[in-house]
Formats: structure tokens, sequence, C-alpha cells
């Protein structure tokens, strides 16, 4: 009895190991050891040609000079923008979904949403570069109706750059919106009204409180995508975007400047995440409870 | 003004029309990306010359046609190999992830599937230069310690599938642990009950049962994989994918009309994949 008992013990710790070890082997290989080799590469200083010392310089470089550092925080502001913006254009859409429309309308909808998620960003920027570069659709028809005089150029402007990334985002704040709204009870929104509530009120007192993890959740995500993006403010921001990711680029490639190119990315990485933990504490959430929700 | 819930007859017209704006607004640039595949010019631009073909099938210059264009055909073919072998992988992974998440019981659980989420929030350019780093110190020093020359580890096929599995990994194993928790732990019981082994129950009850999600995960992996731009750049040799290929052509010669053949091409068969998708899950509920 007690034989079987360890072997079968011995069994699960032996499912345990040969479960852990891809795991393991993936986030070590992979995601932790890569991000330590960043960290190690980013403090070290080039002194001469082939000598290295062990220092701070790529970032005191990246403190004393400003184009970095506003690139840094230009990206970080736009960022939260975009991540407002696609909450406020996203919030609406996914309560129509998952409140208003009809059981039949409703997944064809939510299907819809995906579609352009199926579709690369490169096409969805390409897209867009058709739509409103000087030659563009935007601006012919514009130029038929009588409304411009001349061509009229909407790429390589901020706004162009902001309406290109929520356009690229705003599924990642939909699709949670939606699950989190969908597992709501209409009971809950209807009690609120015979309690007296306004519209205004049910929605602030008990939809959004009720939607919070999926709010959080979705924000986190857009956040993240928006700062780390590339190909979107490159193509419809043109030469002057200066996006962080850019200058990261700029050094890894261009200049093959490694060690500041590794720095950067630290520091791209620790800014958005001080971001995300601002987030956090100001809307009383945690990671377990929003992104990685088991 | 949103709230009343039921039927969409309640909800107030300027609120319809807002979200029927918004999907205007989603439709648009694929349209656009689209429509001009089809237009019989040299340029992507209005006006409208009339309808071809010859954006995919003509075989002669000013208006070669995606299927006789040698580079974008070698980007595909790059494309298809790379996004193949991180389908594979991630979903093998990701398997194994969701018996080990739903399955087993450890110390510090709830930190380990935190850490198995994060790939997917960490920048894409971040994951590919820390593994392009990484890489090349080890392919370093081997080369000065031995002298041995890894040309694996140099940017090329490799390094694109490990940089890409790296954060899609995550996205597999989310999709296959959510089914495998909805899983009826009484049926497996049932057959060992019956006298079956437990490898046997493995493979005739528990994956069988998680095949549409595996199904669908590997298309999902597939799909992002043929899509990535950010981690591919840091790490790509001179084995080309199509998204590089084709951002090399945007940002160089501009925009000739075998981009939207491009475009269309590529939009057809995620529509195709999205549809065999639905189709394994539809068939499984049934």
């Amino acid at each position: 009895m007690s034989f079987k008992g360890s072997t079968r013990q011995d069994a699960k710790r032996l499912t345990l190991l040969l479960l852990f070890a891809p795991f393991t082997l993936w986030i070590l290989l992979l995601v932790v050891l890569p991000h330590i080799g960043m960290v190690v590469l980013s403090l070290r200083e080039k002194v001469a040609p082939r000598i290295y010392e062990f220092g701070f310089g790529n970032y005191i470089d990246f403190i004393q000079e400003p184009i970095y550092w506003n690139t840094l925080l230009r990206t970080g502001g736009m960022s939260l923008l975009v991540t407002v913006l696609a909450l406020l254009i996203g919030f609406p859409v996914a309560y129509y979904i998952a409140k208003l429309a009809g059981n039949r309308s409703k997944g064809a909808l939510f299907i819809l949403c995906l579609i352009p998620l199926w579709v690369s960003d490169l096409i969805r920027a390409f897209g867009w570069i058709l739509l409103l570069r000087e030659s563009g659709i935007v601006s012919t028809t514009l130029q038929k109706v009588g409304l411009a005089d001349g061509p009229v150029e909407l790429l390589y402007n901020d706004a162009t750059v902001i309406v290109g990334l929520v356009y690229t985002v705003i599924l990642f704040m939909i699709v949670p919106l939606v699950s989190t709204l969908d597992g709501m009870d209409n009971e809950m929104i209807e009690a609120g009204y015979n309690l007296g509530g306004n519209s205004f009120t049910v929605m602030r007192r008990i939809v959004i409180p009720y939607a919070m993890p999926g709010i959080v959740a979705g924000c986190i995500v857009v956040f993240m995508l928006t700062a780390g993006s590339y190909l979107t403010p490159i193509l419809l921001g043109g030469k002057n975007s200066s996006w962080f990711t850019e200058q990261i680029y700029d050094q890894f490639i261009r200049r093959y400047n490694w060690e500041s190119g590794a720095a950067f990315g630290f520091l791209l990485l620790a800014f958005t995440s001080l971001v995300i933990w601002i987030g956090l504490k100001l809307s009383g959430q945690t990671l377990s409870s929003t992104v990685a929700k088991s | 003004m949103l709230i009343k819930t039921g039927s969409g007859h309640s909800s107030p017209f300027l609120y319809k029309l807002f979200v029927l704006a918004f999907f205007i607004f989603l439709a648009a640039p694929l349209v656009a990306a689209g429509v001009f595949a089809f237009n019989d010019s040299l340029f992507p631009v209005l006006p409208w010359q009339g309808f071809t073909l010859d954006w995919f099938f003509n075989d002669t210059e000013p208006k070669l046609g995606m299927f006789h264009d040698r580079r974008l055909l070698s980007g595909l073919k790059y494309s298809f190999i790379i996004a193949s072998m991180v389908a594979g992988l991630s979903v093998l992974v990701g398997t194994c992830n969701a018996f080990l998440f739903v399955r087993c019981d450890f110390p510090a659980k709830n930190f380990f599937y935190i850490v198995m989420v994060l790939p997917l929030v960490i920048p894409g350019v971040i994951m590919g230069i820390s593994i392009l780093v990484l890489a090349s110190n080890i392919a370093n020093g081997v080369e000065s310690g031995t002298g041995l020359e890894l040309e694996f580890l140099r940017p090329g096929l490799t390094l694109v599938v490990l940089g890409q599995f790296s954060f899609i990994t995550t996205i597999t194993s989310l999709v296959i642990t959510a089914r495998l928790k909805k899983f009826d732990i009484s049926l497996e019981e049932a057959a060992l009950n019956l006298g079956a082994s437990r490898w046997r129950v493995l493979r005739t009850v528990t994956l069988p049962y998680l095949r549409p999600a595996m199904i669908a995960a590997a298309i999902v992996a597939f799909l992002v994989s043929f899509e990535n731009f950010n981690t591919t750049l840091f790490l790509v040799g001179s084995e080309s994918p199509l998204t590089i290929t084709m951002y090399d052509r945007i940002s160089k010669a501009g925009s000739t009309p075998v981009l939207n053949a491009v475009s269309v091409f590529l939009m057809a068969g995620s529509a195709l994949l999205a549809l065999v998708s639905l189709l394994v899950q539809r068939d499984d509920r049934s």
C-alpha cells in the first residue's frame, strides 16, 4: 500500500518535472537570460577601441542628450493619449456589442472587430498611406468636392500618427472589455435604475466599477503595444516621428552602438513598467486581477 | 444614454451612428489597401482606370505581378517556413504549459503564471534586441574560445524563429489553458477505472478534447508570426520574410500596386485561416 502510494507520488513528481522543463527552458533562455544580457551590455562603456569598462556611461549619455529623453517622454505621453482615446472610443463600442446588440448581430459584430487583427500592421499602415497622402484618396476626394484647392498632405504629422496608432491597438481594448461586460448581469443595471439612478449614475457607480479589471487590462496591453510600436509611427509620421523605438533601431543597426542601444531598450522597458505600475496603484488593481487573470 | 439593455431597437440613433462610423473607420484602410490591387494603373492612386488582374499574374515589367516577382515569392516562402516552425513549437510548449498550470500544484504558481504572461506585454523591439545580444555574446564567446563559428546564433532563420517563439508561446499557452480548464476530470477517471493506462487516457481522451484549441492556437501562432515585424527586424539575416521585404519596398521604392496585390493575397489567406479555426471550434460544440 505504502509502496503504491510512493510510486504514485514519484510519478506525479516526474510529471511535474517533465512539464516544468519546457517552461523553464523557454522563460530562462529566451526571456530572462536575454534581458540580463541586455542590462549587462548596457553597463559597458567603450573607453578605447575594443576596450570596455563597467560603468553607467550609456545612461549618462542618455540624460545629457535632451533629444534622447525628450523622445522617450514624447513616446510615453503620446502612448498615454492613444490609450485614453482607445478607451473613450472602445468602451461605447464594446458596451454596444456586449449589452445592446441583439444576440445574432453580437457575434457578427465581435468578429468584425477582430478582422483587422488578422491583417498585419504593415498592410494597415499601407492602407492609411494610400488614404491620406498627397495623392491619396481623401485628398483627391476633397479636391473633387471642392473643399480643397490643391493636394492636401495629411501624412507626417502627430495627429495622423495618433489616429493610426489608435486604429492599430483599439482591438486590444475592445476584446477584454467585451468579455468583461458580457459577464455582467443585466439585472445589476436594471436594479440601478429601479433604485432611482439616471444613466450617468448607473454608468459611473455600477458599470464602470464592474468593468474595471477589463478596462485596466485593455489599457496595459494598449499602452505597451503603442510605446513599443515601430511601423505605424515610422510610416505615418515619416522621418520626424521621433518615436523611441526608432532611436533603439538607430543605435543598434545604423550606428552599430549596441551598448547604448541596450541601455535605451532597458530604459524603454523600465519607463513603460513604471507607468503601468503607477496605473495599477491608482486603479487599485493588480497584474493578476487584470492581464494575468487565470 | 448607453444604458437600456436587451435588443438593439431601443438604443438611440446617434449611438448607432457612432458604432457604424467606428466600423467604417476599421474597414477604410483595409479597403484602400485592397482595392488598388485591381486598378489598371502603375500607381495606387485614383482615378479608377479599369479592372485588371495584372498585379497578380502579369509576367513582364513594368507591371510585374506578385506571382512572378522573385523577391516577394522568396519572402513568402521564408515567412511560410518561419510561421510553420513557430506554430509547431509554440503549440507543443503551450500544451505542456497548459497541463503544468491546470493540473499541477507547485509553490509560487501565481508568480510563474504572471511570468508566463509577461512576454506578451514586453515590447517586441526589446524581445528582438535582447535575444540578438545574448545570441551574439554566446557566438562570440564560443568563437574566441574554441574558434568554432556557430552560424545559427547569427541573425538568420533560427534566431527569427526563436524570437517569435519567445512571445507567441504565451498566446498558445493561454488559448490551450482556457480549454483544458473546462475539461471534466471525471472523464479521465472513468477511463482509468476501466483499466486504461495514463498514457492511453491522455492519447484517447484528453488530447482529442484539446484538439480544437490546439488547432486554433496553431492558426493564431501562424498568423502572428507571419505578420510580425518588430521582433523580426532585429533578428533577420539574408532570408527576409515577407513583411521585411514589403517594408523595404514601401520605404524605399514607394508604393506600387503589386504591394496591394500582396495585401489582398494576405487578407484572403488570413480570412481562410480564420474560417478554418471557426469551423474547427463549431464542429466541436455540436
